[in-house]
């Protein structure tokens, strides 16, 4: 993607610098999107980590598939531009939000009916200079 | 008959879409499917509101976009929550009235609480929602008075109040 930037802005054999900045703005566009989703990715898998219980770990878990992976999708639909692929992309995205907050309503349903217990009231994570238990 | 044909167009929107081959073979292939699964459904008389809600789709487009922007600030929230050294956080369970009957305003409804992050929806009862949030500010069942609105509006159930 670094290369698509810097293709765009490939210097001709004149002098004067081209830039073509419809494809360096398309390009930046689409890497600032894909970051954030990728960031939001990270986020959430941190949390999974970090969170005490099934049930919170879920809303983690939603934050990676909404926003993250909704960032990267439309990164990858700017940078495909006009096309059939940017279709098929705009498609999975409307699924991923119709079947994600679907499964995850499947698998904390389960879990409630199973009787998992959420903790409940104000958590925070244990001082790790304290010593962990 | 007239869910029959658009369910029809939408089947034949979905391959063009999905094959962008023109050439008469696949073309010909996708027609005796979409005539076999409209056989078939027709078979199964469930050739009703409830499996082509494709007339709702614009709606629910322009409901996504509004869902859309409630989602990144959650996410906003959530994030805060989840990188702060302290991880403070108070989960709750709320159990948030909803009266609506229709089946496909619940399912939107409920999807768009789990959707958005910090909350998702545990159990579904005739007249409540049980809803589990990360945070305690999250769980204000007046905060989801607006969203239970916006998406029976979605789906063509209500008018829209501005």
């Amino acid at each position: 993607m670094i290369g698509l930037i810097l293709a765009s802005a490939s210097e001709s054999q004149a002098v004067s610098l081209h830039v073509d900045w419809v494809a360096l703005i398309t390009a930046v566009a689409s890497v600032v999107s894909i970051s954030a989703g990728l960031f939001f990715v990270l986020a959430g898998t941190l949390g999974v980590l970090r969170l005490p219980d099934f049930y919170t770990r879920l809303h983690a878990a939603g934050m990676t598939d909404t926003l993250g992976a909704e960032l990267i999708l439309i990164g990858l639909i700017i940078q495909a531009g006009l096309t059939q692929m940017s279709l098929k992309l705009l498609i999975v995205a409307f699924f991923l939000f119709i079947t994600s907050p679907t499964a995850t309503h499947a698998v904390a349903h389960a879990a409630y009916k199973a009787g998992l217990k959420p903790k409940l009231g104000k958590y925070k994570a244990p001082d790790v200079d304290g010593g962990l238990k | 008959m007239r869910f029959g044909i658009i369910l029809a167009i939408v089947l034949a929107a979905t391959w063009l879409a999905l094959s962008g081959y023109f050439i008469p073979m696949i073309l010909t292939l996708g027609v005796i499917s979409i005539v076999f699964v409209l056989w078939m459904c027709a078979r199964m008389s469930i050739l009703d509101r409830e499996t082509v809600p494709y007339l709702s789709v614009p709606l629910t487009l322009i409901y996504f976009r509004w869902l859309f922007f409630e989602i990144v600030k959650a996410n906003v929230q959530v994030v805060k929550a989840v990188l702060s050294p302290d991880l403070e956080v108070s989960p709750t369970l709320t159990k948030i009235p909803y009266a609506n009957d229709a089946d496909v305003a619940r399912t939107m409804f409920a999807n768009s609480i789990t959707l958005t992050p910090g909350t998702v929806a545990v159990n579904m009862e005739n007249d409540h929602i049980l809803v589990h949030a990360l945070l305690k500010e999250m769980s204000n069942p007046e905060d989801f008075v607006e969203m239970g609105k916006q998406s029976a509006w979605a789906i063509g159930e209500a008018v829209r109040e501005t």
